[in-house]
Parts: C-alpha cells; sequence; structure tokens
C-alpha cells in the first residue's frame, strides 16, 4: 500500500490536441546515498505556467529531488529533460558542463532555503540582485541598478539599502534579495526550496502574489518544496506528496488536500493546525 | 428538443476511506446520475449530511469519486473530471465552470478591486476592461466603495461571501456550481444575488446549487434534486 502511487490517469474522453510540449520532463528518477535511498522512480512532467508543490515530511525526499531534477544531483537513474533554448528538449545530464551551466544561469532561478547558501556574502545586496543581468551580458550600468530598485521594490526591501552587504540584512531580507536575485533575469523556470520558512508572514503574502503574477502573466514555471500546506495551497496547481523517497500521491492541489487518498496524505494533511 | 446537457454525470460514487481511524469507510452516494441543460438551475435537496456538497465537490473535481463519470461540456468537448489531467481540470475551471463557495480563500494583503478582476486578468482580459467590470459587479452588490482597495481579511461575512460572489459573477461561465452563496447574506442582498442567478440562466448558464433559505431556493430552481435517492448501503 505504502508504494502505491495514487495518480489519475489520462482521460481518453480528452482531445490531446495542440498539447505543448513540455517545459521539464523527469523520468524514472533515483537517487541513492549508498544504501540509503533519496528519492525513487518519480516521473512526472511540467508545463509553461504551472507551479508544482513538493510536500512531506523532513528526511523524505523532497530537497534530495529538487536537487536532482536542477541539475545540482547527478542521479542514479533516471532521465530530467528540458526544453532549452538551445537545444529543444534535452536531457540536462547529457549536456557538457558548460552549456548545463549556461542553462541553469539564463533559463532557471534556485531559491535555496538558506539565502546564505544562494548569495555571495562579499558583495553587496544590489550587485547580488544585478549579477543574473551580467551574466547575461548586459553592461550598462544604469540599466542594471534600475532593474535592480525595481526589483528590491517589488520584494519590499529599503531601496536605500541597495549598498549595503547581505550580512548586514535580517534572515528575511536576505531571503528577499535571493528572490529577486533568481527572477530579475525573466527565468522560465524556478525551484525553490521552502522559500518562505524564515519570511515575516506579511512578506510571504507579497512573495506569494509576486509569483503568482509572473506564473499569469509571464508563464513562469515553478517547482516550490514546502512544508506549508496553506503555502501550497495558495501556490501550486498541483502537488507531489513524498514519503519515504517514494511519491505515494500527486494530483490537483485542492483534491489532494480536501480528499487525501493515500493514509500518509490523509495523515499530513489532518495534521495541520488551524488558527 | 432542448440542446446539449451541459454537466452529465453518470454512475457515479462516492466512499470515503479513513485510512488513519482504523480505515473507516463512509459511504456517501451510488449509482448518482444527473444532466443539466443551458438554463436550468438545479438545486440539490435533501437534509444535511446527505452528500450534497460532496456530489458538488464531486463535479468541481475537488473530491475524487470512487467510481463514475462527471462530463463537462467545454470548448464544445465533454470533458470527464474524474479522469483529466490537473492543467486539464484547470483549463475547465478557468474558462467553463465556477464556483461559488462559502468561504473566500485568497492570498493577503490584495485589494477587494484585484481580488474581483482576478479571473478575468486570468482569461486575458485587459487590465482597464477587467476593472471596469469588477467596479460595476462590486457596486451592484452595494459593497461600498471605501472598501475596494482593502484586503477583504477584515470584512464582515456577508461582505466577504459578496467578494466571493462577484469573483465568480464577473466571469460568464457556462456552468456554475453555488455552494450556499447566500448563506450569510440578509434579505436585500439574497435578492440581488437571486438576480444574478437569473441573468446567468438568462444567457444559458447551467447550475447547479444548494441553497438553504427558502425564498432563493423557489426564486431560481428550475427542478429540485433529491441526493438521498441514490444513498449508498453502509
Amino acid at each position: 500500500m505504502t508504494t502505491a502511487t495514487i495518480e489519475r490517469s489520462p482521460s481518453q474522453a480528452v482531445a490531446e490536441i495542440g498539447q505543448a510540449p513540455p517545459l521539464l520532463r523527469v523520468s524514472n528518477l533515483s537517487k541513492w546515498y549508498g544504501h540509503v535511498v533519496g528519492c525513487r522512480d518519480v516521473s512526472f512532467e511540467l508545463r509553461p505556467g504551472e507551479v508544482l508543490g513538493i510536500v512531506g515530511e523532513s528526511g523524505s525526499g523532497k530537497t534530495t529531488l529538487l536537487n536532482a531534477i536542477s541539475g545540482r544531483l547527478p542521479p542514479t537513474s533516471g532521465v530530467v529533460e528540458f526544453d532549452t533554448s538551445r537545444f529543444g528538449l534535452a536531457n540536462i545530464y547529457a549536456l557538457n558542463e558548460p552549456d548545463r551551466r549556461r542553462m541553469q544561469r539564463e533559463e532557471w532561478g534556485f531559491v535555496h532555503q538558506n539565502p546564505r547558501d544562494g548569495l555571495r556574502m562579499r558583495v553587496s545586496g544590489g550587485a547580488n540582485v544585478a549579477e543574473p543581468l551580467m551574466n547575461l551580458g548586459n553592461r550598462h550600468y544604469g540599466q542594471m541598478r534600475r532593474a535592480t530598485l525595481e526589483w528590491l521594490d517589488r520584494v519590499e526591501l529599503d531601496t536605500s539599502r541597495i549598498d549595503d552587504k547581505p550580512r548586514n540584512f535580517s534572515g528575511g531580507m536576505q531571503q528577499r534579495i535571493q528572490v529577486a536575485r533568481n527572477l530579475i533575469h525573466g527565468p522560465r523556470l524556478v525551484f525553490m526550496d521552502e522559500p518562505t520558512g524564515g519570511l515575516d508572514v506579511s512578506v510571504q503574502a507579497r512573495l506569494l502574489d509576486l509569483l503568482r503574477e509572473l506564473v499569469r502573466d509571464l508563464g513562469l514555471a515553478v517547482i516550490i518544496v514546502t512544508h506549508d500546506m496553506a503555502v501550497a495551497r495558495l501556490m501550486a496547481h498541483r502537488l507531489i506528496v513524498m514519503k519515504s523517497g517514494y511519491v505515494v500521491e500527486t494530483g490537483l492541489t485542492d483534491q489532494v488536500l480536501d480528499d487525501p487518498q493515500h493514509p500518509y496524505s490523509q495523515l499530513l494533511v489532518s495534521s495541520v493546525l488551524q488558527i | 428538443m432542448c440542446a446539449n446537457p451541459l454537466i452529465v454525470v453518470e454512475d457515479l460514487a462516492k466512499t470515503f476511506t479513513l485510512h488513519n481511524a482504523e480505515s473507516a469507510t463512509i459511504p456517501v452516494f451510488d449509482r448518482l446520475a444527473l444532466e443539466v441543460s443551458p438554463g436550468e438551475c438545479v438545486v440539490l435537496a435533501g437534509e444535511s449530511g446527505v452528500g450534497k456538497s460532496t456530489l458538488m465537490r464531486s463535479i468541481y473535481g475537488n473530491y475524487l469519486p470512487t467510481q463514475g463519470t462527471v462530463r463537462v461540456l467545454h470548448d464544445g468537448t465533454y470533458v470527464d473530471i474524474t479522469r483529466a489531467l490537473p492543467h486539464q481540470v484547470l483549463d475547465v475551471r478557468r474558462r467553463t465552470l465556477g464556483y461559488v463557495s462559502q468561504f473566500l480563500r485568497v492570498i493577503p494583503r490584495i485589494s477587494t478591486l484585484q481580488l474581483t478582476m482576478e479571473p478575468l486578468l486570468e482569461n486575458g482580459v485587459d487590465a482597464e476592461e477587467a476593472q471596469g467590470r469588477a467596479e460595476t459587479l462590486l457596486s451592484a452588490l452595494r459593497l461600498p466603495r471605501a472598501h475596494w482597495d482593502l484586503p477583504p481579511a477584515t470584512f464582515s461575512g456577508g461582505e466577504q461571501q459578496r467578494v466571493n460572489i462577484a469573483r465568480s459573477f464577473i466571469r460568464n461561465y457556462p456552468v456554475m456550481l453555488l455552494d450556499e452563496p447566500t448563506a450569510s447574506l440578509d434579505a436585500e442582498n439574497r435578492a440581488i444575488v437571486v438576480t444574478l442567478i437569473q441573468q446567468a440562466l438568462d444567457r444559458g448558464a447551467a447550475m447547479i446549487g444548494i441553497f438553504h433559505d427558502s425564498d432563493v431556493r423557489d426564486a431560481v430552481a428550475t427542478r429540485l434534486f433529491g441526493v438521498s435517492e441514490f444513498k449508498a448501503a453502509a
């Protein structure tokens, strides 16, 4: 029972005409750490403008899965394909290192759980935000500064502190710098590992609204790991529920949260505290 | 002959299995069948606990039926909500299938006007037109203009409910599910909602509703549907 994945089968009744190719396709992905399983036999597809939430208890393999599909942790087996702008749909681990890094830099964003993992602590907050633009070849200082100020404002940071070093910002502010840094270059896919964990709820609400806007207006795709079911409900179109490295249930977010089928999903949902 | 039904429910069954309560099973309904045509408002009847909301949520794809099909006419094709992929269900919900629940569940800190415009923006309507339509609807629902720039978190139950109604009626959904939309409204506001429902029916929408106040029910129902006739054996 615990290993069976609960998933809806595609309907024959639904016309499959005009189906856009997926932005990301993950097939039978497994990652073992020696004898210890990280994640096992995970498959899914993601389209532009789709937000996928990955939920489950700590140690269930959420972060391992996120790292493996984002090109940061080679899987033991399985394939990760991304619709790259230069090569079309390509196995990201089959690309050579420079090409893969360039794709990650230009087309992806990755927001770490701990902002210190995603920021360069020796340069200013503003330089952290502007760096992805420089990586894309932008050399117009005035333009970059304007874009940086705009993004600091969008994540509700005091723009007068653009030249302060990250260590002089609070944890929640560092997280917002990291978010701005990962959105400023207009990525097509952003990976987020517990991005709202250290944020005040007011800033969290602003960030969720910002992401929704980008998803709606620009077709940004997001894969978000979270243990916060309220964030999952408001952000994600669909959910993957993980336990012990397996995907135990997947489906439409409100269906998984309101009518969970697997024993573990039922436990997870029924354990959420009400406010 | 009347037009094709917009909703076709066939052989629908729903049983809840509570794995963490010694795998208790709660059968709700079984072999349920229902068709709703354009211009019809089918009101679900039956006492509390008979499965009215469960049926409605199964039709919306919020609950996963144990058996059977729920087909909704979407872009000229019937889509089976119970088997469609998540992005297909979301597309049906975005363009065809509206749902008014009793509760307003939205991202905090967003103004009432923005929230009301959102369903139009999601469908590619430009911001100016969306704002105009949102303002018209909020006025019609008599939500004070001073409230429009505020997020609805601090509003009264009746005011939040009207924001919810505005968000659903701003789109002319061909199919609408109404789960006690008038529950916390006073008589005057109920009458406004009745008018909105009748206007939608006149333009050919198909509706399924749950209403506890008999005046609203009598005003909008084109027929009653007894969910208890399909009670599943325990």
